[in-house]
C-alpha cells in the first residue's frame, strides 16, 4: 500500500515539472556553446585587442573597421552557439519523446529573451559611442538576469548558473580591462562545467 | 491511522485523475489537448475522468475560440485545489 502512493507521489513531482518546465534543454548544449565561446574569445582577442604589456592588461582600443569585425564576430559566435545548443536540444527531445517547440519552451525562450534583448541593444548603443569596455561585463550581467528569469520555467540549476555570471559581470566591470578574460570565463567556462553537470544528471 | 485513510480522497486515486489534478496545480489552465498529451490518454478515457472531477466541482471549464475553432480550457477549482492538497498531506502523513 504504501508502494502505491509513493508511486503517486512520484507520479505528481514527474508530471507537475514536465507541464510547468521545458525540461529538454540539453547538457551538450551548454558544453558545445561553452566551446564555440572560448574559441571565439580567443579570436576576438587575436583580432581585436591591442596589446599594451606596461600596464599588465590589455587595453581596449577600436577602430573604425574592427567595429564592424566585433559585431560580425559577436553575430557569427552567437549563432553558431544557438544552432549547436539548438541541434543538441532537439535531439534530446526527439529521443525523450517530446515535442519541442511546446508551450514551455516558448515560455522559457521568451522570459530568456526580455532581459537578453534589453541587454544586446544597450550594448550595441554603447557600443555605438565608444563604450567598448563596457560590453564584456554588461553582456555578463544581461546574460545571467536572463537565466535567473528563466529559470523557473526550465532546469533549476539555470538559477545558480545566472548568479554566478552576474557576479563575473559585475567582477569584470571593476576589473574593467580583463573583459575579455570574464566574458572566456562566463560564457565558456561556465558553460562547459555546467553543461556537463547537467548532462550526468539529466542525461543526453 | 483510520483519521489518516480519512483523508486519502477516493477520487484521486486514478491515476489519470491524479494526473490531471497535479496538471492543472502548477498551470493556470490547460487545453484538451495539452491534457491528453501530457498524460498520454485517448480521448474518450480523459473525457470521461474530467467530467468525473468536474462533477466533483474540482476542476471547471470554458469554452471559447481560437482561429474560429472551438478551445477547451480546464481550470482548478478553489475546492479542487484544497482536496488536492488535502490529499496529498494524507499520503505524506501515510508515508511518515
Amino acid at each position: 500500500m504504501k508502494e502505491k502512493y509513493i508511486e503517486d507521489l512520484k507520479g505528481i513531482r514527474e508530471i507537475m515539472d514536465r507541464s510547468s518546465r521545458f525540461v529538454s534543454l540539453s547538457g551538450l548544449s551548454g558544453v558545445a556553446a561553452g566551446i564555440i565561446a572560448l574559441l571565439g574569445a580567443y579570436y576576438v582577442y587575436k583580432q581585436i585587442y591591442v596589446e599594451l604589456p606596461d600596464l599588465g592588461y590589455n587595453a581596449v582600443a577600436i577602430s573604425g573597421t574592427d567595429f564592424w569585425h566585433l559585431i560580425v564576430s559577436a553575430i557569427v559566435i552567437f549563432g553558431l552557439a544557438l544552432i549547436v545548443g539548438l541541434y543538441f536540444t532537439w535531439q534530446k527531445a526527439k529521443k525523450t519523446g517530446q515535442r519541442m517547440w511546446d508551450r514551455q519552451a516558448k515560455r522559457t525562450l521568451l522570459n530568456l529573451l526580455i532581459p537578453l534583448l534589453t541587454g544586446g541593444f544597450l550594448c550595441l548603443i554603447l557600443l555605438d559611442k565608444g563604450f567598448i569596455g563596457l560590453i564584456a561585463p554588461l553582456t555578463l550581467i544581461f546574460y545571467g538576469l536572463a537565466l535567473v528569469n528563466t529559470s523557473k520555467y526550465t532546469l533549476h540549476e539555470l538559477r545558480s548558473l545566472g548568479l554566478l555570471e552576474i557576479a563575473l559581470g559585475l567582477a569584470a566591470t571593476h576589473f574593467i580591462g580583463y573583459g575579455l578574460l570574464f566574458w572566456a570565463i562566463g560564457f565558456g567556462v561556465l558553460h562547459i562545467i555546467y553543461g556537463t553537470m547537467m548532462y550526468f544528471k539529466y542525461g543526453s | 491511522m483510520k483519521e489518516i485513510l480519512k483523508n486519502i480522497n477516493k477520487a484521486f486515486e486514478n491515476k489519470l485523475r491524479l494526473g490531471i489534478m497535479s496538471a492543472l496545480m502548477v498551470n493556470d489552465s490547460l487545453d484538451f489537448i495539452g491534457l491528453k498529451e501530457l498524460l498520454d490518454a485517448t480521448d474518450g478515457n480523459l473525457a470521461s475522468h474530467l467530467r468525473t472531477l468536474e462533477t466533483k466541482g474540482y476542476v471547471k471549464f470554458e469554452k471559447d475560440f481560437i482561429d474560429r475553432k472551438p478551445n477547451t480550457r480546464y481550470f482548478i477549482t478553489k475546492s479542487g485545489k484544497d482536496a488536492f492538497l488535502k490529499h496529498l498531506k494524507a499520503i505524506e502523513d501515510l508515508l511518515k
